[in-house]
């Protein structure tokens, strides 16, 4: 225990020295989960749009004008041909192109349904869905509304398949002229609520900040440990090492611990951003919360220790290190949800310590979630951590000899 | 201009870097691992909904509905009960992501006309995903409805939607050019980092200075391998989307290899210039690290699109050289555009490579006296 002290200290004076090191441990995370905070986040505020309209009846401008009054759109330009919106999208001037073709209104009076076309520039793809959504909404309102001024009409809609069908409510209104009463006929059958738990404003942000800042003590965390040990083989202060009365586990415990405290403190500030800055919601218990990242960074700086111990040079411990959390951050669920991948793929991310962690941080801090009910992604974290930790002491313990 | 000491000085460093076969084995394999892994892993496409049924009191109506929903194949019922208690519990677990609550009187409003009344909660926590899964939710429903209602009382304006430039959505075709963004500042910019802070931290680079090598020579050394395994980077990556995945190439094959190039001199010269503000190679790399990997997946527009940032983040996004170089990607793959379109990324880039050039040779200059 003594030596344990000793070699702790010297760590940790070796940490604190390099200032502008620590200061960039402490500080440049916390300032990249302000800015990056900010940047994740798929809903798109507007979207430029390019209209071809051909008819330029009312019901036509009806359309362009609801799509413009919802702030989700604004018109950048309009032509009665394509050629021109065409080549703005080629030049990314517009991010989608509304064509009206003529007879819309015609066809809206006489069989009730016409068509309209959306080309969105699908070279952003997430932005591109997020569009096409918000625009089929205010369509099918916007339909449900002239359903209201025209007399129902005894001819079937053709629905033509590979198309998106927006319907529209049942209306029983008179034309405009005499619309007044059977507004309460014009429900539908089944009414449709929708709540979303949790989150109800359907704030991004909530979700990926917690994600966000585990990326970051993630990063620090591995990053660090893995330079660690193999600095010191580089250095040829290792060999030193090894000659004295250490046993290999205090050694470990000694180059762990300090990058582990680290990681918890950059964890407590990155919190404490979160929920100052960000006002992300902490329903869960903060504690539960400290706990398992105090067993999920066993685990991440114990994956850090032994490519610290397998590698000769820092340049190779951060190659594979770097390698390692790439795959492990893209495949934890933090950008795409795990349960779109494939089989195969699901079942790699049981064995990603990263994915378990953030798993945790977004159900207790967002649904409040009980130690009981994280006992299980905690449990394989602790596995994870005792196999690693094992594992970096046993390859150490092998090059000692 | 010492040309023979330049070349041996290469073939020095082209040593050190081919003699290291773990490393080179890794930087090889990286892009290829990467765009094949993620390629196949990263999508976000709709497959199993768990839903959570409240059906207080069963009937042929619900039960109808219920099994539209089964039908469907894309959601499969994880419980059924009688009270809403059952929800929360599965939700806080994360073992449902949808629940359908029908109301105690829906079947009987139904058959009497009123509205029947039915909620759907989601996990939003996620809510992404949740309002996927609601749409999905809502479609099945309304499909439910119009077979109710009569067809000829609604106003009906169908859309028909065209994803231009990807028809599909294919994750692929977005994610390969911010792959190989990513991939090539990692190589670029980190590897160069290291390997001078390197010669730093080992004394070496006194051995360097009293060498006939000048400054820039040995800065041109330095970076001269690492450009040319980047571009072996840019064309097994390349090689593997188009083979693999079948990823489009519809613009000119030679301006994209030509603006990789641009973009990884962009990413030496960072390379260049961390190693001359740093002291260690731990230093090095984190600056080097934090100060390209994160922001070049976040701010980058590859994940997260550029117009969905509050305005005031947007400004940041223009320092990040992947996000001039991923609209010029995905320009030349998807779009098939040349040049007249993307000139002014094109001149973005030249300028950041002639100005991060010029400062990485200033800052290294005043260690070298």
């Amino acid at each position: 225990m003594q030596s344990l002290r000793y070699l702790l200290r010297k760590e940790f004076l070796q940490i604190f020295r390099d200032r502008f090191m620590v200061a960039q441990l402490m500080l440049v995370p916390i300032i990249q989960l302000l800015l990056l905070g900010n940047a994740a986040t798929f809903e798109v505020k507007t979207a430029r749009m390019y209209v071809v309209d051909r008819d330029h009846s009312e019901t036509s401008r009806g359309l362009v004008d609801r799509l413009q009054a919802s702030r989700r759109f604004v018109v950048v330009g309009s032509s009665p041909s394509t050629e021109v919106g065409n080549q703005w999208m080629l030049e990314r001037k517009t991010d989608v192109i509304l064509g009206i073709p003529t007879d819309f209104e015609r066809d809206i009076v006489r069989t009730r349904s016409a068509e309209v076309q959306l080309v969105l520039n699908a070279e952003d793809g997430a932005a591109a869905g997020v569009t096409q959504s918000y625009a089929a909404q205010i369509i099918g309102a916007y339909a449900n509304e002239l359903a209201t001024d025209l007399r129902p009409i005894l001819t079937s809609t053709p629905t033509t398949s590979g198309r998106v069908v927006v319907p529209a409510g049942l209306q029983l209104e008179p034309s405009s002229p005499e619309r007044a009463a059977n507004i309460t006929a014009n429900s539908q059958p089944i009414e449709v609520r929708a709540r979303g738990w949790y989150n109800p404003d359907l704030n991004y942000r909530d979700y990926m900040v917690p994600g966000i800042l585990v990326q970051l003590v993630t990063v620090v965390g591995t990053l660090m440990t893995a330079m660690n040990i193999v600095r010191e083989k580089e250095l040829g202060t290792l060999d030193q090492l090894s000659v004295t009365p250490l046993s290999q586990s205090v050694f470990m415990a000694a180059k762990l611990i300090p990058f582990w405290v680290i990681a918890l403190i950059e964890l407590t500030l990155g919190l404490l951003v979160a929920r100052f800055v960000f006002h992300i919601p902490m329903l869960g218990s903060i504690p539960l919360v400290f706990g398992a990242a105090a067993v999920y960074l066993l685990a991440a700086l114990g994956i850090g220790l032994f490519i610290s111990t397998l590698v000769e040079t820092q340049q190779q411990a951060m190659f594979v290190t770097f390698f390692i959390i790439m795959v492990y951050l893209l495949m934890s669920g933090l950008f795409t949800p795990i349960r779109s991948m494939p089989d195969w793929a699901q079942w790699m991310a049981q064995l990603n310590p990263v994915k378990h962690f953030i798993e945790i941080m977004r159900a207790v801090l967002l649904k409040g979630a009980t130690a009981r009910d994280v006992a299980q992604p905690v449990g394989i974290l602790a596995l994870f951590g005792a196999v690693f930790l094992t594992l970096a002491v046993r390859q150490y313990g092998r090059r000692v000899r | 201009m010492n040309l023979n000491a330049l070349r041996a000085f290469v073939v020095k460093e082209l040593h050190h870097i081919l003699r290291d076969r773990q490393t080179l084995t890794i930087l090889l394999m990286m892009p290829l691992v990467q765009v094949i892994l993620f390629g196949y892993a990263l999508r976000s496409d709709v497959r199993d909904i768990r839903m959570v049924v409240v059906d207080p009191t069963p009937d042929h109506a619900t039960l109808e509905l219920q099994s539209r929903f089964i039908s469907t194949n894309r959601f499969r019922i994880v419980a059924t009960s009688q009270s809403p208690n059952t929800i929360e519990p599965l939700f806080r677990r994360g073992s449902a992501d949808i629940a359908l609550i029908f109301d105690p009187d829906f079947a009987s409003h139904l058959k009497s006309a009123e509205p029947a009344r039915l909620l759907v909660a989601i996990d939003a926590s996620d809510p992404n995903t949740g309002t996927t899964y609601l749409n999905y939710t809502r479609a099945v429903i309304a499909s439910y409805q119009a077979e109710l209602t009569a067809q000829n009382r609604r106003v009906q304006i169908v859309t028909e939607t065209r994803m231009r430039f990807n028809p599909t959505l294919e994750s692929v075709n977005l994610f390969v050019p911010g792959l190989i963004a990513l991939v090539l500042v990692l190589v670029s910019a980190l590897m160069t980092a290291i390997s001078l802070s390197r010669e730093k931290e080992r004394g070496t680079m006194e051995v360097l200075l009293v060498s006939p090598l000048k400054p820039q020579q040995i800065i041109v050394g330095k970076v001269l391998p690492y450009l040319v395994l980047a571009f072996a980077n840019v064309l097994t990556a390349l090689l593997a989307a188009w083979a693999v995945f079948h990823v489009p190439f519809r613009g000119s094959i030679a301006l994209l290899l030509a603006e990789s190039i641009l973009y990884t001199l962009v990413s030496l010269a960072l390379g260049v210039l961390v190693a001359a503000v740093t002291s260690s190679q731990r230093a090095a790399m984190l600056t080097a690290l934090l100060g390209t990997m994160l922001p070049n997946t976040l701010l980058s527009g590859m994940i997260f699109p550029i117009a969905s940032m509050p305005s005031w983040l947007v400004p940041f996004t223009y320092v990040v050289p992947a996000r001039w170089f991923i609209v010029i990607a995905r320009g030349i793959m998807l779009k098939g555009v040349g040049l007249t379109i993307l000139w002014r990324e094109t001149l973005i880039l030249s300028a950041m490579a002639l100005l991060l050039l010029a400062a990485a040779m200033r800052s290294f200059k005043p260690r070298m006296e």
